[in-house]
């Protein structure tokens, strides 16, 4: 017999666990197993806090844990529940055999623990509105008492669990392994492998004490009997007794409409995406966060409490308080898109379906190096895209389908865009240049029900183990096709398409159309949902701004401009380059795309533009003529200097040179040419302009933009009201019409960014200027706050630069908050061979140079190589930076950065 | 305020301050401070201050008629007096640092003094690891490295441990006072960079923050001036201006026309090497102090710069004199006068 209450418990120091919530409850067990019999049951429970501070519960939060686990695990969510503003009571249960709750001797299965919550909550007299919570397998449980309580049930919380397991599909693997009859009883109950095991999938690591309160109720092989009868109790196929248990709890929650918050750990090996994409389908009205880079044990390596008590508080729940939205600007009109007239992005393509003229041309280059062009006209990208939706609708693509299309930029990825949207799949698009890992994180989070790729993509798919149905563009031998776990090759939509007779219903101008991905420069990538509205919006600006005719020639060298080429009734061509290195465009390649076609507009990356105009010198006299030609030059996606844009002008010396500003969130925002860069140069020379300097001007709003500002406290940290106040520094707020319509999967992130309702936050700093003009600072990530007040990066940048021997330079401050001292990190021509401090001579230039726009420069150090972002080439990584700088500057190793 | 010689101001009510210690660069230093601020100065310590309108009394810190005759009548003391060296045994410390403090508490308690500023060192509270932008902390004499950081740490706790509200003790803990005339690290630095014998410490990189003598002086005054406030408190105070220090070490060899060390020894081995040193030195003293203690090398590898904040709100004070102004007073100090 195992003595209880636990003397373990009694004597114990558990971090973060307040001895006062924990209480022991003799409750009459229900369930089949051992109907009649008394059980003591170990809880966590706030009540008596509560009641200590004269606080009233808004409501209950019923939380669960799963296997091998214990209330230990929701611990930071009781210590919330406390707070004044939101009071929760929050119950969190050891089940029996677990935790520190008794070891009744019995094997309790599924039906039985989900009668064992309902006889405890009954004791406890649990009153709604009730939310649960549920983690591992307490996530069925907690979901299999919802089901049963839909009178007191107020929502739904889950993180890292399961309801349901695909037949076809096997369990995960380390289930798989725990099950071996060679290992369950050993690896489960025997020896403590499994919990060992389980805690080891904490990110980072469990700090000792808290790994020893997680082993502490399992000690020996009589404690963790219920640990194995657990592992035991999964039902891995239709025979096993638990499965119609936990097929009625899974079918049941689709009943649920009560709000819902799934918070997962990507990184999890046994309830992988997998299982949250399985849940999303049961409850759609779930908000969801999946946290990058956490795994199984996601309340030890995140903020699951904060999120919950968020989302408590915003949450339709019964018992939830309207919050009261930010003063200042009101929301800009969004919705004023409503009373105009809505064409969807094939509105052209179907308008011109019998024109005969080019509409897409690709260029490749023949093994003697000349480059050859092949067109599609408007008819034929028609047909192909009208063969294309119904193929793919017969091949099982459903409207609000996601498909990943891993195609490189021309006309076969032309068409497949604009069949999913035509058909309502939505479309995922993450830029390869992310690099395979990006790539995969994207792909995976975004959880596409299909993935149509080349053969390389399809590789990387059965590598990563993404999810959906595959789709090779590339025909394939069976043999390969088998190996790649590719259902049909393209060729088999097309076919499928051409015996299907009719075309299905459009898709909603407000149904979700694309998620784009942005490039991961400042973190992992994030998906942006765009409706079709939303982007019918893009294109309508895109449009108005640059005065995109319906014939318009447009080199197409940049994302996502590039899909927008048939909407906007234009010509497109893809220059011949490699789509996962945008630096290795050259001249030449760019020129004969532009000839083919008789371009007038070229749209390329900043980090591709470097590159054209260094091989420059190549081009010949044909070459030179196209570009000539050409009389809009659009570079986008990074900050672009003068040097190269005058450079740029010589090249094309008819175009207009325009680098607008925006984000995969918003694109294009504002927009300015090259003039109008020379302008505010010299307006900020002269001081002539209230607001003028400080960073890049980056001009004016473009049609249906709207720019504000949410000024910075001295912490740096943006305040909630916006302003449009000139030379107020502070968080650059945007709204548009052509906006995204949210964050995929990234609830949070979601919430930040829409702190101000209508805008969009961008995490970017700057100001406006008495023209109207906006000067972007830096990243709001990067602002420096030093005991004079707030630095940010961009001017001090700028600044440095202008030193003859700094060919660049990026500012990043090291120490705490509020007194940080600011670091200026230089390459220098000549190329140093290793990082080092700058010599006193350079220090000393620096320091003048950056004093001049009123920084102080604490130390001044040189390197190799500034490390920048793989898809621009451009973006520094500051917050990296920073962190190796303050490594040397505390005298520790300098390394390279 | 400026150290040039007595020019006192009128706005404010003069005190009598007894200030020990004041034969040295940063003593002699507040003494002309406090001077310039329209106070009354009697110096204490062995030899004449120097200091032109100051009283002098002579005597050691460790005689203690001598002290009581030398607080006798004052309203205020600033006591800077004290064994500063990077070696030398622990006896030699214990008796000036802490019974000399001890001693000059005892004859300030119950006498006409009101306000006491001790003059500490932020060595008091550096237990090795880097400081990067933090506040004081507490002085612990069992942490801190080296006899001097030990000996001050008891020293302070002594100091603020006779805080009341009849004698109000501020510890004020300037950081690498430095200037013309500086024997401490100015004189070294030169001195073994003209021997050749000033190796660069690991990569230099790392960040330290100095205070220009004038602005060490102002500081002492100023927490005089604001003593009822600030008392019972540990405050350091430094330019505000952290620098790599291989960049300070070269402006210094700049300054004093020297070239800068041109070789660098990492900074894990100079503080084992000065260790070593460090023992050898107590069996065979040489003339000079060690080339490298362990605590030199500590000091100028490992990063220490503080939160200056909180000093300049509570003594309303900020530097005058700027690095870069300072190190130029530092080469028209060693420049060839015509």
């Amino acid at each position: 017999m195992v003595a209880w209450p636990s003397p373990e418990l009694a004597t114990a120091d558990f971090p973060g666990l307040d001895p006062q919530w924990s209480r022991y409850v003799d409750v009459i067990s229900g369930a089949d197993v051992d109907a009649g019999q008394s059980r003591r049951w170990h809880v966590l429970d706030n009540s008596a806090e509560l009641a200590a501070k004269g606080l009233t519960p808004v409501g209950t939060l019923l939380c669960v844990h799963g296997n091998p686990t214990w209330s230990y695990l929701w611990r930071t969510l009781v210590a919330a529940g406390a707070n004044p503003n939101q009071p929760w009571r929050v119950i969190a249960v050891d089940q029996l055999d677990m935790g520190f709750s008794e070891r009744t001797g019995t094997f309790r299965r599924l039906a039985d623990r989900i009668v064992d919550l309902h006889d405890l909550t009954t004791v406890l007299g649990v009153s709604g509105p009730v939310v649960t919570a549920g983690h591992d397998w307490g996530g069925v449980i907690s979901l299999g008492w919802a089901v049963n309580h839909p009178q007191l049930l107020a929502g739904v919380v889950l993180t890292n669990t399961a309801v349901h397991q695909e037949s076809s599909t096997p369990i995960p693997w380390p289930l798989r392994v725990a099950l071996h009859p060679a290992v369950h009883g050993w690896g489960t109950t025997t020896s403590p492998a499994f919990l060992r095991v389980t805690h080891a999938l904490a990110r980072p690591a469990l700090a000792s004490d808290v790994r020893r309160a997680f082993m502490a109720p399992y000690k020996n092989p009589a404690r963790r009997g219920g640990v194995g009868n657990f592992v035991a109790d999964i039902p891995v196929d239709a025979t096993h007794p638990s499965f119609a248990s936990l097929t009625a709890v899974a079918e049941g929650i689709r009943e649920l409409s009560v709000p819902a918050l799934f918070l997962w750990g990507p990184g999890d090996p046994i309830f992988s995406d997998k299982y949250l994409r399985d849940l999303i389908t049961r409850m759609p009205q779930a908000e969801v966060h999946r946290f990058e880079g956490a795994s199984h044990m996601l309340h030890e390596d995140v903020d699951v409490a904060g999120s919950v008590f968020e989302w408590l508080g915003t949450a339709q729940l019964p018992t939830s308080d309207t919050t009261s939205a930010p003063k200042g600007l009101q929301a800009a009109a969004a919705s004023s898109a409503d009373s105009e007239t809505f064409a969807p992005l094939w509105a052209e393509l179907e308008r011109r379906s019998t024109e005969t003229s080019d509409a897409v041309v690709d260029m490749s280059t023949t093994s003697d190096g000349s480059s050859i062009s092949t067109s599609k006209s408007w008819a034929e990208l028609a047909s192909e895209v009208s063969q294309l939706v119904r193929g793919l609708h017969a091949a099982g693509v459903q409207r609000g389908d996601r498909v990943s299309l891993l195609v490189p930029p021309g006309s076969t990825l032309t068409a497949l865009i604009y069949a999913c949207l035509r058909l309502g799949a939505v479309v995922v698009l993450a830029d390869a240049g992310l690099g395979a890992r990006g790539l995969s994180r994207a792909v995976k989070g975004a959880g596409p029900e299909f993935v149509i790729g080349i053969n390389r993509a399809l590789m990387a798919a059965k590598t990563f183990s993404w999810p959906g149905q595959r789709i090779s563009v590339e025909a394939l031998s069976p043999t390969l096709a088998r190996t790649l776990g590719v259902r049909m090759p393209l060729d088999r939509v097309r076919e499928l398409g051409s015996a299907a007779a009719s075309l299905p219903a459009e898709p909603g101008p407000d149904e979700l159309a694309a998620v784009l991905f942005t490039s991961g420069s400042t973190g992992p990538a994030k998906g942006v949902l765009y409706t079709h509205r939303q982007l019918s919006a893009m294109r309508d600006t895109l449009q108005q701004t640059y005065g995109l005719k319906s014939g318009t020639g447009l080199v197409a060298g940049f994302a996502p401009f590039a899909l927008l080429g048939p909407a906007l009734g234009a010509t497109s061509v893809t220059p011949d380059m490699d789509v996962t290195a945008p630096r290795t465009l050259t001249a030449q390649a760019l020129a004969d795309a532009a000839a083919a076609i008789k371009a007038t507009a070229v749209f390329v990356s900043p980090a591709a533009m470097a590159n054209v105009l260094a091989s420059a010198f190549a081009v010949n006299a044909a070459q030179r003529a196209a570009l000539s030609d050409v009389d809009l030059l659009l570079s986008a996606g990074a900050p672009i200097s003068t040097s190269l844009l005058e450079s740029a002008a010589h090249l094309m010396p008819q175009a207009a040179l325009h680098t607008p500003y925006g984000m995969t969130e918003a694109l294009p925002i504002t927009d300015i040419d090259l003039p109008e860069i020379l302008q505010a140069a010299s307006d900020a020379a002269a001081g002539t302009v209230a607001g003028s300097g400080n960073g890049v001007c980056v001009g004016r709003s473009v049609a249906g933009a709207r720019v504000a500002i949410a000024p910075l406290d001295a912490q740096g940290v943006p305040v909630s009201d916006l302003t449009s106040d000139v030379a107020v520094t502070g968080e650059i707020v945007i709204s548009a019409s052509h906006m995204k319509d949210g964050y995929d999967r990234l609830w949070r992130t979601q919430r930040v960014s829409e702190a101000n309702s209508g805008w969009h936050r961008t995490g970017d700093v700057g100001h406006l200027d008495a023209l109207g003009r906006l000067w972007v600072e830096g990243r709001l990530a990067h602002v420096m706050t030093t005991a004079s007040g707030v630095v940010t990066p961009v001017a001090a940048e700028q600044a440095a630069e202008r030193v003859p021997t700094v060919s660049r330079a990026a500012v990043v401050a090291v120490g705490p908050t509020g007194t940080q001292a600011v670091v200026v990190v230089v390459e220098t021509n000549p190329t140093a061979s290793k990082s080092a401090l700058a010599t006193p001579e350079l220090a000393a230039a620096v320091r003048t140079a950056v004093r001049e726009v009123g920084v102080e420069v604490n130390a001044v150090l040189v390197v190799p190589r500034i490390p920048t972002d793989i898809r621009h080439n451009a973006k520094v990584d500051r917050a990296a930076l920073a962190r190796w700088a303050s490594k040397a500057l505390a005298g520790g190793r300098m390394s390279n950065p | 305020m400026g150290v040039e010689g007595p020019c006192r101001r009128t706005d404010v009510q003069p005190v009598k301050v007894l200030v020990t210690g004041a034969s040295g660069l940063l003593g002699s230093a507040v003494a002309r401070a406090v001077i310039s601020a329209g106070h009354h100065v009697r110096t204490f310590q062995r030899r004449p201050s120097g200091v032109i309108g100051a009283e002098d009394a002579l005597g050691s810190i460790t005689d203690t008629n001598a002290v009581a005759q030398a607080v006798a009548g004052m309203d205020a003391v600033i006591h800077l007096a004290a064994k500063v060296s990077f070696a030398g045994e622990l006896a030699e410390f214990e008796q000036t640092n802490i019974e000399g403090t001890r001693k000059l508490l005892a004859a300030s308690a119950g006498s006409s003094v009101g306000r006491f500023v001790f003059v500490s060192s932020p060595s008091v509270a550096h237990f090795g690891s880097s400081i990067e932008g933090a506040g004081a902390g507490a002085a612990d004499p069992a942490q801190a490295h080296g006899n001097y950081a030990r000996t001050k740490a008891a020293a302070e706790l002594l100091a603020l441990a006779a805080d009341s509200p009849e004698l109000a003790v501020v510890a004020v803990r300037p950081h690498i006072v430095w200037g013309p005339g500086d024997t401490q690290l100015v004189e070294r630095v030169l001195d073994r960079a003209r021997s050749g014998r000033l190796p660069q410490l690991g990569h230099g990189a790392a960040l330290i923050d100095t205070t220009y003598v004038d602005n060490a002086a102002d500081a002492m005054v100023a927490a005089l001036e604001h003593a009822l406030a600030a008392h019972g408190q540990s405050i350091v105070v430094s330019n505000g201006e952290p620098r790599p220090v291989g960049e300070l070490v070269a402006q210094i060899c700049a300054a004093g026309g020297v070239p800068a060390p041109r070789f660098s020894v990492p900074g894990r081995v100079a503080r084992t090497a000065g260790a070593v040193v460090e023992a050898v030195w107590k069996v065979r003293p040489g003339l000079d102090e060690p080339p490298m203690t362990r605590f030199l090398a500590e000091q100028l590898s490992t990063a220490h710069w503080f939160d200056q904040r909180a000093t300049r709100e509570v003594l309303h004070w900020t530097p005058a004199v700027s690095l870069d102004e300072g190190m130029r007073r530092l080469a028209e100090y060693y420049s060839p006068r015509s």
